[in-house]
């Protein structure tokens, strides 16, 4: 069983459970994700790593609190304990030899572009962040972010905090000013890293995504990850999580994380009114 | 007096139409006097032929015999002295062209039902034994097995019988690899494998869960860091094969590794499980091995009509013929001599039809079986909403990508000889790791060969 060793609310919806697993934080590297399980008849999730300490053998997920998993698993403590947490899964973010890379992230993915930001510039590399939100409410990780990054700009949908707009309007502005980048690195929805790629493809700027498309096993077995990149099927559990977000077919990748949404938001519902039910 | 009846006692079973409709188990098992009257068909050859045919080499006509005075736990000690899986073997096994294929009974008439006798011996054990299995005492060498599938489980059960303290790592939650994840509850209740890992546990072997050897922990570091002397490499088969053809990501596509977990392993079948599963109405599954009749009956048992569609004939089917015969009972409909050319989808992307092409079968190819061949504008349609791909896999690449010095052929799968031993000092390997995708029995009787080898390794050191 995996304890719950530290538990925050960073927002209404985006918590961050730190995660007893020692064989797990001595291994993790940016960029690659676990499996986890809340209980006997739970399903198992992919989560992709925010941090790891290999000496107190601790590993930090941040969740958005989505559907029937991520609400039981929010009914959690510290001190309670998971049913399964299997990793690390899936290969590193290569983060060597470059010399100046844009780290884009959107909403609770900038819980997975921390770690490889942070690897970025520990690395030598001088790293911008653009990090977008819904509204000022659902920020995340700003200070970890500006102590890790040479700059770092804030956007929000509704302009409620930072700068109002989207992502890729910053990212344009900063390549027009030109900034040479080695690299864009984009994690967020897949809408937000779709167009990110498009944004970056006329420049001919190399952009890695990390894709978190439905799988079970993580291991290669299932092959419900399967994408198509540069016309041939990948699997993101043992060739990615990153791609080369030029190669990817968005809208196919779109359409097949949709496969069990009607599902997802029976089971969602469902949840809530058992909880609803146990609180009265 | 033998028993000279050219039939075999007939597997009581439930009702077709019942059992479409549910996940419990669909043969019964011989009653005490089923199996009585069926082992004095046996007529205890001297030569034992049928032992030939049996990669694990239950010593088979002393078994039956027993059976046949009514010592149904002195049988049960007999199987279970070589092998590690009786109930699981007596369920899965494809006597028909092992044990049985030799069987002298087999040359006028049916075999004896070697199997149905094997399945009625283990699980009149499982309902009768008392005494748990003793652990022995330890001889101090420690052994890991990577998987624990039926190669993994094996070569656990042998090694630890002889005092090896062994650690079987499993990168799923649950212990027993193909047996929990891949085959449905109806032909090998799930409550049947935790018995015999149960056993394995009585005898002293760990389990460890959740470990994804090549990921969470490597080889290497299994024998360098960890202390293990020799480690057994039975991962199984790897990557879910597709069709290259248009319209294979759909939403709808999905290989049988994936449908199959959803329904065994996660259970998504009942209304109390968080995994999602697709309730299709028309399926259309793609191959024609034993995956593919479990993956038709399980679609079927959530209320679809059901297609299989194989590009050679009846046949040549690859499926065991019990298990061809149990589908077509069922009421699977199969489409052979021919093969899907494209899929097509709605405007959400959804599937809502397969294009095949009629097939005829041509010369003989490398195989040995003849070919298929397209019949020119043969091209016809199915309405279905979705596409079920059962047509194999190719080697995970985790371990071998991870594992220094680890020799791999050219289909991916590890190089071993003879003994099981891999192009790495102290480290053996069996199953569909190394032969690809085939039987539960020959995975165990590969874990058994590694089991002597290492035996014999370690304890001359």
């Amino acid at each position: 069983m995996f304890r719950i060793v530290r538990k925050e609310e960073l927002r209404p919806t985006v918590t961050l459970y730190e995660i007893e697993a020692p064989l797990i934080a001595k291994k993790a590297q940016p960029g690659q994700f676990i499996i986890l399980r809340v209980d006997e008849m739970g399903e198992r999730i992919p989560i992709t790593i925010n941090d790891y300490d290999p000496e107190k053998g601790t590993v930090t997920i941040i969740v958005q609190t989505v559907g029937a998993t991520t609400e039981k698993l929010k009914r959690l403590n510290e001190g309670d304990c998971l049913q399964d947490f299997v990793g690390p899964l899936g290969k590193a973010t290569e983060t060597e030899g470059k010399k100046k890379v844009c780290v884009v992230g959107g909403g609770v993915g900038c819980a997975i572009a921390y770690p490889v930001l942070k690897k970025f510039h520990d690395n030598g590399a001088e790293v911008h962040a653009i990090v977008g939100f819904r509204s000022a409410d659902l920020v995340i990780l700003e200070e970890d972010f500006k102590k890790s990054s040479d700059k770092l700009i804030v956007c929000t949908d509704d302009g409620s905090y930072g700068r109002k707009g989207l992502v890729t309007e910053a990212l344009k502005e900063l390549i027009d000013a030109g900034n040479q980048y080695d690299e864009i690195f984009a994690i967020g929805p897949m809408v937000m890293m779709k167009f990110v790629c498009k944004t970056t493809e006329p420049y001919g700027i190399p952009t890695t995504v990390s894709m978190s498309p439905i799988m079970i096993d993580g291991t290669g077995m299932c092959g419900g990850c399967r994408l198509s990149v540069g016309g041939e099927m990948k699997f993101a559990c043992v060739d990615g999580p990153d791609f080369d977000g030029h190669k990817v077919d968005w809208d196919l990748a779109v359409k097949r994380n949709q496969m069990y949404r009607d599902f997802e938001m029976h089971k969602h519902e469902e949840t809530c009114n058992l909880f609803k039910k146990e609180a009265e | 007096m033998a028993n000279m009846s050219l039939t075999k006692n007939p597997m009581p079973s439930q009702d077709p139409n019942v059992r479409n409709k549910n996940f419990d188990e669909v043969a019964l098992g011989y009653t005490e006097e089923q199996a009585l009257d069926e082992a004095q068909r046996c007529l205890n050859c001297k030569t034992k032929p049928c032992m030939t045919g049996c990669p694990v080499m239950v010593h088979i006509p002393e078994f039956i015999a027993e059976v046949a005075k009514g010592n149904f736990e002195q049988a049960y000690q007999i199987i279970s002295h070589t092998s590690a899986l009786p109930a699981v073997c007596g369920r899965v096994c494809p006597q028909e062209s092992q044990c049985e294929k030799y069987c002298v009974r087999g040359k006028k008439g049916e075999p004896v039902a070697i199997g149905r006798l094997e399945r009625f011996v283990a699980d009149w054990h499982n309902a009768h034994a008392t005494a748990a299995p003793e652990k022995p005492a330890s001889n101090g060498h420690r052994v890991a097995v990577v998987g624990s599938g039926p190669a993994g489980l094996t070569c656990a059960g042998d090694l630890a019988r002889k005092g090896y303290e062994v650690t079987v790592f499993e990168a799923l939650h649950l212990a027993g690899g193909v047996l929990v994840y891949g085959i449905p509850e109806f032909r090998l209740p799930k409550s049947i494998v935790q018995k015999e890992v149960d056993g394995l546990k009585a005898l002293g072997v760990t389990v460890a869960t959740d470990t994804v050897v090549g990921r969470t922990i490597t080889v290497d570091e299994l024998m360098e860091e960890q202390g293990f002397e020799a480690v057994f490499i039975g991962s199984g088969a790897g990557l879910p094969m597709f069709m290259d053809i248009p319209g294979v990501n759909y939403k709808g596509v999905l290989s049988a590794n994936e449908f199959l977990t959803r329904i065994n392993l996660m259970k998504a079948y009942r209304p109390d499980s968080d995994t999602p599963i697709i309730h299709p109405k028309k399926v259309a599954v793609v191959g024609g091995g034993n995956v593919a009749m479990d993956a038709a009956r399980c679609a079927k048992r959530l209320g679809a009509e059901v297609y299989i569609v194989y590009r050679r004939g009846m046949e040549e089917l690859p499926a065991r013929k019990e298990e061809v015969e149990h589908a077509e009972e069922e009421g699977i409909i199969f489409k052979t001599l021919c093969n899907p050319v494209e899929i097509f989808a709605d405007e959400n992307d959804d599937v809502n039809k397969i294009r095949c092409i009629k097939m005829e079968l041509g010369e003989p190819d490398a195989s040995g079986r003849r070919r298929p061949i397209e019949v020119p504008d043969s091209e016809f349609d199915l309405d279905v909403d979705c596409v079920i791909m059962s047509l194999g896999t190719s080697p995970n690449p985790l371990i071998k990508s991870t594992t220094k010095g680890l020799e791999i052929n050219k289909k991916g799968g590890i190089v071993v000889n003879e003994d099981g031993l891999t192009s790495k000092e102290n480290v053996y390997a069996g199953g569909d790791a190394v032969t690809g995708a085939a039987t539960v029995i020959l995975a165990m009787g590969a874990g058994k060969t590694a089991a002597k080898a290492i035996d014999e390794a370690l304890s001359n050191k």
